[in-house]
């Protein structure tokens, strides 16, 4: 447990994927089973046992601790399961009192008159190493004690976990916090109340794994779903010993095929006649996968675009999924036949409990967009115009409101598509063309790859919202970044009690290219009013300071910002050095998109 | 007599009026008896300075030779008068010449013990415990949550980040004065003997210490340094540098921090450390309390830090306690001067 949570503390900390890459894989290379097995459990979200409440926690540390000192840690510190963890007493305070001359805290101390007899000459360099005031050499840890049970495994907590009655808890927890130590401790509750934030992806650490035996990242997705933890079979493949798993899941995940962006320079070497067009649907990339078990049932699962199993958020959909088979298509909300906006589909994201309320109220549609399988039969490699068939046709016979085709768009030139990607209204998405957020191309000779193939599928997208706004905190970034004001806080005019004055709207943090940021970051430097931390106020009033050209997806109301609005995928698209600051947006424009974006 | 008529905090910090001195001032005095070289401790322009020969080196080099108008050396353990008390200095394991300062008046012996730990330091004397009638504790990590652990395992979390980012660089911000000898020399101790990389600010410092004794290998000054050669090495910078434009010449930085700050994980993230080092040149939350219990004291003051909680404690333990109003010194990561971040790269002093 203590090497596993020496990991989490690590990856904590780490911004770089690929340092985390590294960090993982050195991990899953030096632990054995069955432990990394658990551990790549834990990452991917793969386990499944009762977590704890925070209530008990703090049952278990009221019992060990003063409540003064418990409140004044707990205030400084601010999260209750790294307070119990740096704070938690090795020894309950009953038993606590057995001094051992190898650990000399506490009431090991003896009289102060002998201590202090027992000193080297005041001020004496020779032996620096003497443990001054009794406590043992730094070489020696000080949590040796004699009689201590070695620290739990990784695997004995999460064996543990599973069978755990709810009156066993509180016992057994206090007993594995007694045997770790404070990042051991940390990484438990973690672990037990479910909340291990660390800012890795299940796909991020499955990737780690695939590099212990350089295999492809996409081979470990597809036999994913056959396999469970502690994953023997998967390491012993990834080391050289065993054969490759095989996936017998009856709805597997496939690799998904991506887009690259188009640019108007590309358009040259395209011959218009040899693509299918679409709409691109601002909703959410899944695959739904329906197949027959052993049984003879059906079996049906949706997955994100890296693979994560989603399928428990959306129950609604899953009854519509009835024909074996493995649609890549777009979650929408639709109500009244309408598809609503990305705000409203957000509702639906991340939820841990679905509600009839919220099925209801959020209807869960799929568009399709292409048929990877039909039954048993693999279609990947057929072109696209063929599997385009086979998909209005599987369509058909699902007859299912809730999946729909997404429709073609027919063009004859790049300047008929242009101007239908202008206006999707009037090319055929009709009402729903809010939802739109650009155009698909893809290639009628295209067979379905995994990863982003070139030249093979492209996206077109909207040109974005695109805004004047003037630059007024830069924080440093982390990482490689971490010396550079990276992350910028613009805001736009809007008139205040004393005139008119600038509102923050929004932070980017990318979009600019290297040499750009530097010029920022020297300007950043070179005109702070005020520093706070990490953050610095730059100077921004109506004649100095910099005006930064902000491009955006989309704009939704926010009580949480002072300015009521808040920004979809914002970025810098241009640093204006030539526009003053008093030329800059005004909140009014901002407010306008918002009534366009929702009126229309 | 009470132990305030002996010892007592005014603005300039604590005054003990039948001495005739002030204890760490902060501002300007006549007399001043100084615990160690840090800057929130020790500051130039005093008339008369008492300290150990070590904390007046340490002035010298940081303040130049006109720091005080007259100094005086005083052996830790040698008595002296001075007015109506008599006053003894004490090694407080802080850093190198560090001092807690005994004062006995009519029977009463009150210890300041300015910044200490009980931990052992390879680069400094060891903590003294002194008996005493009135303790003033530091109280810097005074939250049972810090408890600073096994600096040497620390140290192998830095080497073993070494070891696995061969192709990046390692930058350990440590306080120039003490923090940053301390973890050469256990970085040394846990059996790494490649050269040892310092920023310009530390140098002097950290040769004071080589020529008091303190062994620290192979160090060499990081400016003139190409940057692909700075692949694989570590090397030590004042905490301010570690996030500063200064950090463009190494390859794909790692930064680490030492500090006992690093405890917390907030804290960390808020400095952007990659790699926080749990390495602490103050008594953590155990060591402070075995230190008050080992002094014997009746009474316990508390300064700098968190009082509130030590207060409590002292008073769960039936002794008598309070916090002290010092205001000036801080921890000396958040108060060292700052090596001057606007300076393009290569200049630093």
């Amino acid at each position: 447990m203590n090497r596993f949570a020496q990991l989490l503390d690590r990856l904590a900390y780490e911004p770089g994927r690929n340092n985390k890459l590294r960090l993982l894989t050195g991990y899953f290379r030096e632990t054995g089973d069955p432990d990394r097995g658990y551990a790549l459990a834990a990452l991917t979200g793969a386990l499944s046992f009762k977590h704890a409440k925070p209530g008990l926690i703090r049952d278990l540390i009221a019992a060990r601790t003063d409540p003064v000192l418990f409140a004044l840690s707990y205030d400084y510190v601010g999260d209750l399961s790294e307070t119990v963890a740096l704070m938690w007493p090795k020894t309950p305070p009953q038993v606590r009192a057995s001094p051992s001359p190898a650990c000399g805290r506490g009431p090991g101390w003896g009289s102060a008159t002998s201590a202090v007899a027992e000193e080297p000459p005041p001020g004496s360099l020779r032996d620096p190493t003497s443990p001054a005031s009794g406590r043992g050499k730094e070489t020696v840890p000080s949590s040796l004690h004699h009689n201590n049970p070695p620290p739990p495994t990784l695997t004995d907590v999460v064996t543990t976990l599973r069978t755990l009655g709810k009156t066993e808890m509180p016992k057994q927890l206090s007993r594995w916090l007694d045997e770790l130590d404070e990042t051991g401790r940390w990484a438990l509750l973690k672990l037990v109340t479910g909340a291990m934030r660390i800012g890795i992806s299940a796909r991020l650490a499955k990737t780690a794994a695939a590099a212990l035996g350089d295999k492809d990242p996409h081979d470990v997705e597809l036999m994913w779903p056959g396999l469970a933890p502690p994953y023997l079979d998967l390491f012993a493949w990834l080391e050289g010993r065993g054969d490759k798993p095989v996936n017998r899941d009856a709805a597997p995940f496939r690799p998904v095929m991506l887009a690259h962006a188009v640019e108007d320079s590309d358009f040259a070497s395209m011959n218009a006649a040899d693509y299918i067009a679409e709409w691109k649907w601002d909703g959410i990339r899944i695959q739904a996968v329906s197949g027959r078990n052993p049984g003879g049932e059906i079996v049906a699962r949706l997955y994100s675009r890296s693979g994560e199993d989603i399928t428990a958020g959306f129950p609604d959909l899953l009854p519509s999924l009835r024909l074996p088979g493995a649609i890549d298509g777009e979650l929408l909300v639709v109500r009244d036949g309408l598809v609503q906006s990305f705000n409203v589909l957000q509702q639906r994201l991340n939820r841990k409990l679905v509600s009839p309320k919220l099925t209801k109220e959020y209807p869960i549609h799929l568009r399709a967009y292409d048929l990877l399988g039909d039954g048993e039969t693999d279609l990947r490699p057929l072109p696209f115009a063929e599997r385009r068939a086979r998909l209005e046709a599987f369509i058909a016979a699902t007859g299912d409101a809730r999946i729909d085709l997404s429709p073609v768009i027919a063009f004859d030139s790049w300047e008929t598509l242009r101007a239908a990607r202008a206006d999707p209204a009037a090319a055929g998405a009709g009402a729903d063309a809010d939802a739109v957020e650009g155009v698909m191309l893809k290639r009628r000779d295209a067979a379905y790859l995994p990863g982003r193939p070139k030249g093979q599928w492209w996206k077109w997208k909207r040109d974005p919202h695109i805004i004047d706004a003037v630059l007024m905190y830069a924080q440093r970034g982390h990482g490689k970044r971490s010396s550079y004001y990276s992350d910028y806080t613009f805001g736009v005019w809007t008139a205040g009690d004393d005139g008119q004055q600038l509102v923050p709207v929004g932070k980017a943090y990318f979009g600019f290219t290297d040499e750009e940021l530097l010029q920022i970051d020297r300007f950043v430097r070179r005109n702070t009013t005020e520093k706070f931390g990490p953050v610095r106020h730059v100077v921004h009033e109506p004649d100095q300071g910099l005006v930064l050209e902000v491009a955006f997806e989309g704009l939704q109301r926010s009580p949480r910002h002072k300015s009521g609005v808040a920004m979809r995928f914002p970025r810098i698209n241009r640093l204006r050095w030539d526009k003053p600051p008093r030329d800059a947006d005004r909140l009014e424009t901002l407010e306008r998109m918002l009534k366009a974006d929702a009126g229309g | 007599m009470r132990p305030q008529d002996i010892l007592k905090p005014v603005p300039a910090g604590l005054c003990c009026a039948p001495g005739g001195f002030h204890i760490d001032p902060v501002r300007p005095v006549e007399r001043a008896v100084i615990t160690h070289g840090h800057s929130d401790h020790a500051r130039a322009g005093h008339g008369a300075v008492l300290a150990t020969q070590e904390t007046l080196d340490i002035m010298r080099l940081r303040y130049g030779e006109t720091f005080a108008g007259t100094t005086q050396a005083v052996r830790c353990g040698e008595e002296l008068r001075l007015g109506d008390v008599s006053i003894t200095l004490h090694p407080a394991g802080h850093v190198l010449g560090s001092a807690q300062v005994a004062v006995t008046c009519k029977g009463i012996r009150m210890v300041a013990s300015g910044d200490y730990k009980d931990a052992p330091d390879p680069t400094c004397a060891p903590f003294e415990v002194v008996p005493c009638d009135v303790f003033i504790t530091e109280a810097t990590f005074g939250l049972p949550v810090f408890r600073h652990g096994d600096a040497a395992d620390e140290v192998k979390k830095l080497l073993a980040s070494v070891a696995l980012f061969p192709e990046r660089a390692h930058l350990v911000g440590a306080y120039s004065l003490g923090k940053a000898q301390r973890v050469i020399a256990l970085i040394r101790a846990a059996g790494y003997d490649a050269p040892i990389y310092l920023h310009g600010a530390m140098e002097k410092v950290t040769h004071y210490y080589e020529s008091h004794g303190v062994a620290l290998g192979d160090l060499r000054p990081v400016k003139g340094m190409k940057k692909a050669d700075l692949a694989g090495t570590i090397t030590l910078a004042p905490p301010s540098a570690t996030s500063d434009i200064w950090t463009r010449r190494f390859p794909d930085p790692v930064t680490a921090f030492a500090s006992g700050w690093m405890r917390v994980r907030a804290r960390a993230g808020q400095r952007g450390v990659e790699l926080p080092l749990v390495i602490s040149d103050h008594a953590d939350w155990d060591g402070l309390t075995a230190t008050i219990a080992a002094t014997g004291a009746g009474e316990v003051w508390v300064t700098h830090g968190q009082e509130d909680a030590l207060v409590h404690w002292c008073k769960t333990q039936g002794l008598a306690a309070q916090p002290l109003d010092l205001v000036g010194y801080g921890d000396e990561e958040e108060t060292e001067p700052q090596p001057s971040e606007e300076q393009p790269a290569g200049e630093e002093t």
